[in-house]
């Protein structure tokens, strides 16, 4: 297993030092650095200073040199708006993101996988076409939509839930739900194709040529291979949902990324979009190693992989 | 050999339906054969002949598509057609098992090996974990694998492939069922390990006084190991009898092809002699008999119409074809409370 | 006994390889998603002739109107109006017009430069092979959406830059799965035959190996219509996709949000509506072309 990780972690940090030279040739290379770079409103010789600072008249991979030296020392520059380090800001805001992924992750799998499991044993059956049809709404609507029609029953006619910020349990409900619908939607599909995949297979004829009663079959022999893929899928869906809950924490104004997200876009805050990004980024490699690692304690075949 | 067959299996049919009822593959075509207490019976078939699905329906595991469509399958005197689900599933692993062609595919990657072999004990019996694996160690034992204090707490990918084929033969073996079905059992194993394998399976058979079914198209197994054979075409049963007997004197042109293409030593001067054409599409079988069209002996009755399920040229013997004829009226056996 | 037959019968052959595509049967097919496909398309290229009244232009006294069958509704504005007096109506038809084409764009930049690069990667193999599939890789790590709207956040928004960057942003899907057929269809009977004939490896690309994965590419084309869609609509919910005041649907939603603390619903739900329809079309769509086309492609 040792080296397993060894491997998966070198890969990590591959892509991580390549996620960083995406997105520096990104800005680099296609807008104009200095205006991005720079607040708005800013004199010539502040447009002057900013090239000096970050020199922008030096060769590409000097450039890209200076980049990383900053974010070795977690400088992500400066957010114009707030007037407070990127790095920061992103931190503080970040546990509400995470709480609100939490829930709504909870929500997914919770709704998701029993349903899934539903649908592939009573395959091309009612559960099954119900299944089928709540996976596709997943998916065909935008989360930030769900949240606004939230919003327009629960808050506005109803009046039971509040409509923005948070603090409460209450103010959770509705942004979770908005968020985790989609996911929901993804892991009952893959459950379900999981689950019909490992009931074709011949352990499972087997277990039921043990005379197992058909409970025990899909409780304990099917149930944990099925899994394997949805808890791999569920651990790197978890910090997709923090980065894509901009639209839904904007829709609720909850205090979280996404919504800084929105905030530097809104006010040309550029550190602070690209700090989001960066760092969005990075979670995300670092969780796929980590649920690399899960697998492998999981999975016994792993354990002792050469 | 008197008294009841064990398992007696009467015109048995089982058909998959697919597209909606227009297809319908007649997998398993009004099959008939006997099997007494601690007898072997090799079944064998070219692949698609029906033989797995033959098995699988002997337990009853059949894919959704399948159906048994008519036909008694009689075991001590039950008939298994008729029974329900639940239960069949005291039956199966209990008094009939099934041991499956690939060990790696049947084994649960995610459990050790004692779980795997102490759960059929656990739900069959009813007793304690702790005594069913106390005889999942000994399972282990009699089918010679070392330490195996050590082996139950492994997991299936830690074995060897013959270890594994063992294992599964223990789960088979691990409530003492009366009949034990091996679907092709040494298909995946070495050579060398094949004949130890067969060994222990035979061991195995005198002590427990138990049944074999061996599904196999390796007529060399069906010589060393079997007291019975079942020959199988497209889905239908085209000669049975005593090996000794079906070997020297076979009465169906398929089977006689079969003994003929098998290489035999020294005879480097004949071409390998196989049998021309294809086996027909089991969805579109031809009107007469399934064999027909690749048979060198067909006349004309054959194409019309297929030959009656069984004909009893010989006692114990068994064929379905237009050119064997039953012998006379004494020596037809009749069994305890059959309709034939 | 009987005459052993001369003829040595060889085991049944697999089928002749050579390009096949499976011929799309009239069975269940969608009907209702493709007419709504169909009529949005319609709306969208008519727009200006269905459209009541101009979309960006709008009335401040006829502020805020509801839809025709409530109070204070008239049969004007069928729809309602939204913050500005604009015609709720005229502004989906003509949203229809920026999803479609946005959509349709997309797709086809995302779809034609991922299995070009697709299908280099899985043929040509090394380095090549090793660069995409690490850029690949990187891309695909971050989410669509972050990564489209950094991108916008840097290039400043404009119809035409949405496209690119939503073509650059879903390529790396393309690109992974036609690499991974291209992987197999490299190792078939025909592709060899023709390495050994002598053809240059651009003619076997283009003549042996494109061909077969063209379905795969259009079933993929359509499963992320629904997909460039949602993320077109949430880019110009953010603002920062298309700019206004071109009427998007995901802008409109954006705007009326503001109404939505007062009950003014028609701005929110029927854009939303459109959205759903448009994306639920696309998706069943290609769901059954996905089923037709190729089962391979179970996994997508």
């Amino acid at each position: 297993m040792g080296r397993y990780i060894t491997r998966r972690a070198s890969y990590c940090l591959l892509s991580l030092f390549l996620l960083s030279l995406t997105i520096f040739f990104f800005v680099r290379v296609t807008g104009d650095p200095a205006a991005l770079l720079v607040e708005p409103g800013a004199s010539a010789d502040d447009i002057a200073a900013i090239h000096h600072q970050f020199g922008l008249d030096r060769p590409l991979w000097v450039q890209y040199g200076l980049f990383m030296w900053s974010l070795f020392h977690g400088d992500l520059g400066k957010s114009f708006y707030y007037q407070t380090p990127v790095f920061e800001l992103y931190m503080s805001r970040l546990p509400n993101s995470l709480t609100l992924a939490a829930v709504a992750m909870v929500f997914s799998l919770v709704v998701g996988i029993p349903s899934g499991i539903l649908a592939s044993v009573r395959v091309g059956r009612f559960w099954d076409s119900a299944g089928k049809m709540f996976a596709l709404l997943g998916l065909s609507l935008p989360s930030f939509w769900v949240g606004l029609i939230l919003i327009l029953l629960f808050s506005v006619y109803l009046k039971w839930l509040p409509s923005s910020g948070a603090g409460t349990p209450l103010h959770l409900i509705m942004p979770a739900f908005a968020l985790g619908w989609y996911f929901a939607a993804a892991h009952m599909r893959l459950t379900r194709s999981s689950m019909l995949e490992v009931l074709g297979s011949e352990y499972i004829k087997l277990a039921r040529l043990k005379g197992l009663p058909e409970a025990l079959v899909i409780a304990k022999h099917a149930f944990k291979n099925a899994l394997i893929p949805v808890i791999t899928l569920a651990g790197i869906n978890l910090v997709i949902m923090v980065n894509v809950a901009v639209v839904v924490e904007t829709v609720f104004a909850w205090p979280g990324i996404g919504r800084l997200l929105y905030e530097g876009i809104t006010f040309r805050d550029f550190p602070v979009v690209q700090g989001v990004v960066l760092l969005g980024g990075a979670m995300i490699v670092v969780v796929n190693l980590m649920v690399d690692i899960l697998y492998a304690v999981i999975d016994p075949r792993i354990r002792l992989e050469r | 050999m008197a008294g009841e067959p064990l398992l007696r299996l009467d015109k048995l049919s089982t058909h998959y339906i697919a597209g909606g009822g227009l297809r319908v593959v007649r997998a398993v075509d009004e099959v008939s054969l006997t099997v007494n207490a601690g007898e072997t019976l090799g079944i064998v078939g070219e692949s698609g002949s029906g033989k797995s699905t033959l098995a699988l329906t002997m337990m009853r595991v059949l894919p959704m598509a399948a159906k048994i469509v008519g036909g008694h399958m009689w075991f001590e005197g039950e008939d298994l057609v008729q029974k329900t689900d639940a239960e069949m599933r005291e039956i199966r692993g209990k008094r009939i098992a099934m041991v499956l062609q690939d060990p790696m595919a049947s084994l649960n990657p995610l459990f050790t090996i004692g779980n795997q072999i102490a759960e059929p004990i656990q739900v069959h019996e009813k007793v304690s974990r702790a005594t069913a694996w106390e005889r999942a160690r000994a399972l282990l034992k009699a089918v010679r694998i070392p330490s195996p204090e050590t082996r139950v707490r492994q997991f299936p990918h830690e074995m060897s492939g013959g270890m594994r084929q063992r294992i599964v033969g223990a789960i088979g073996m691990s409530c003492e069922p009366r009949l034990l079905i091996a679907d092709e059992p040494t298909t995946s194993l070495d050579l060398t390990i094949q004949a130890q394998y067969l060994n222990l399976l035979r061991d195995l058979q005198r002590e427990h006084g138990l049944a074999l079914i061996f599904i196999t198209h390796n007529l060399g197994i069906v010589a060393k190991m079997c007291d019975q054979l079942a020959v199988m075409y497209a889905g239908r049963l085209v000669e049975s009898g005593p090996v000794s007997r079906v070997f020297n004197a076979p009465q169906h042109p398929y089977t006689k092809a079969l003994l003929n293409s098998i290489p035999r030593m020294g005879d480097r001067d004949h071409r390998l002699t196989a049998i021309a054409g294809q086996p027909p599409d089991l969805s579109a079988l031809p009107r007469g008999c399934a064999f027909a069209q690749r048979c060198p002996q067909a006349f004309d009755r054959c194409r019309a119409e297929a030959p009656p399920p069984v004909s009893y040229p010989a006692p114990g013997q068994t064929a379905r074809c237009w050119l064997v004829e039953d012998a006379p009226a004494e020596a037809v056996p009749v069994l305890a409370g059959a309709a034939v | 006994m009987t005459t052993p037959a001369d003829i040595i019968a060889l085991p049944s052959q697999p089928p002749r390889e050579r390009a096949r595509r499976r011929r799309i049967r009239i069975g269940d097919f969608p009907v209702i998603p493709t007419a709504i496909l169909l009529v949005i398309t319609l709306v969208a290229i008519f727009a200006n002739q269905l459209a009541p009244h101009n979309p960006e232009i709008g009335s401040l006294t006829m502020r805020f109107k509801p839809p025709f069958w409530q109070t204070g509704g008239s049969m004007k504005y069928l729809l309602g109006t939204d913050q500005l007096g604009r015609d709720v109506l005229s502004r989906l038809i003509f949203g229809a017009r920026v999803s479609m084409v946005v959509g349709i764009m997309a797709v086809l930049v995302a779809g034609v430069v991922g299995t070009m690069l697709g299908i280099l990667s899985g043929y040509l193999g090394g380095w090549v092979d090793q660069v995409i599939m690490r850029i690949t890789d990187t891309w695909l790590a971050l989410p669509a959406l972050t990564f489209a709207i950094f991108l916008a956040a840097i290039v400043g928004p404009s119809m035409w830059n949405i496209v690119i960057i939503l073509g650059v942003t879903y390529w790396t899907r393309y690109a992974r799965v036609i690499r991974g057929e291209v992987l197999s269809l490299r190792e078939r009977e025909f592709v060899r035959l023709a390495i050994v004939a002598g053809c240059s490896k651009w003619s076997i690309m283009a003549r042996h190996i494109l061909p077969n994965v063209i379905n795969s590419a259009i079933v993929l084309g359509s499963l992320m219509l629904g997909v460039v869609i949602i993320t077109e609509a949430t880019l110009s919910f953010l603002g920062v996709g298309v700019p206004p005041p071109q009427p998007a649907w995901g802008l409109m939603l954006s705007d009326g949000k503001q109404g939505l603390m007062v009950g003014y619903w028609w701005l929110t739900v029927f854009p939303g509506l459109c959205i759903m329809l448009m994306v639920l079309s696309a998706n069943l769509l290609g769901d059954w072309l996905r089923v037709k086309l190729d089962p391979q492609l179970r996994q997508l």
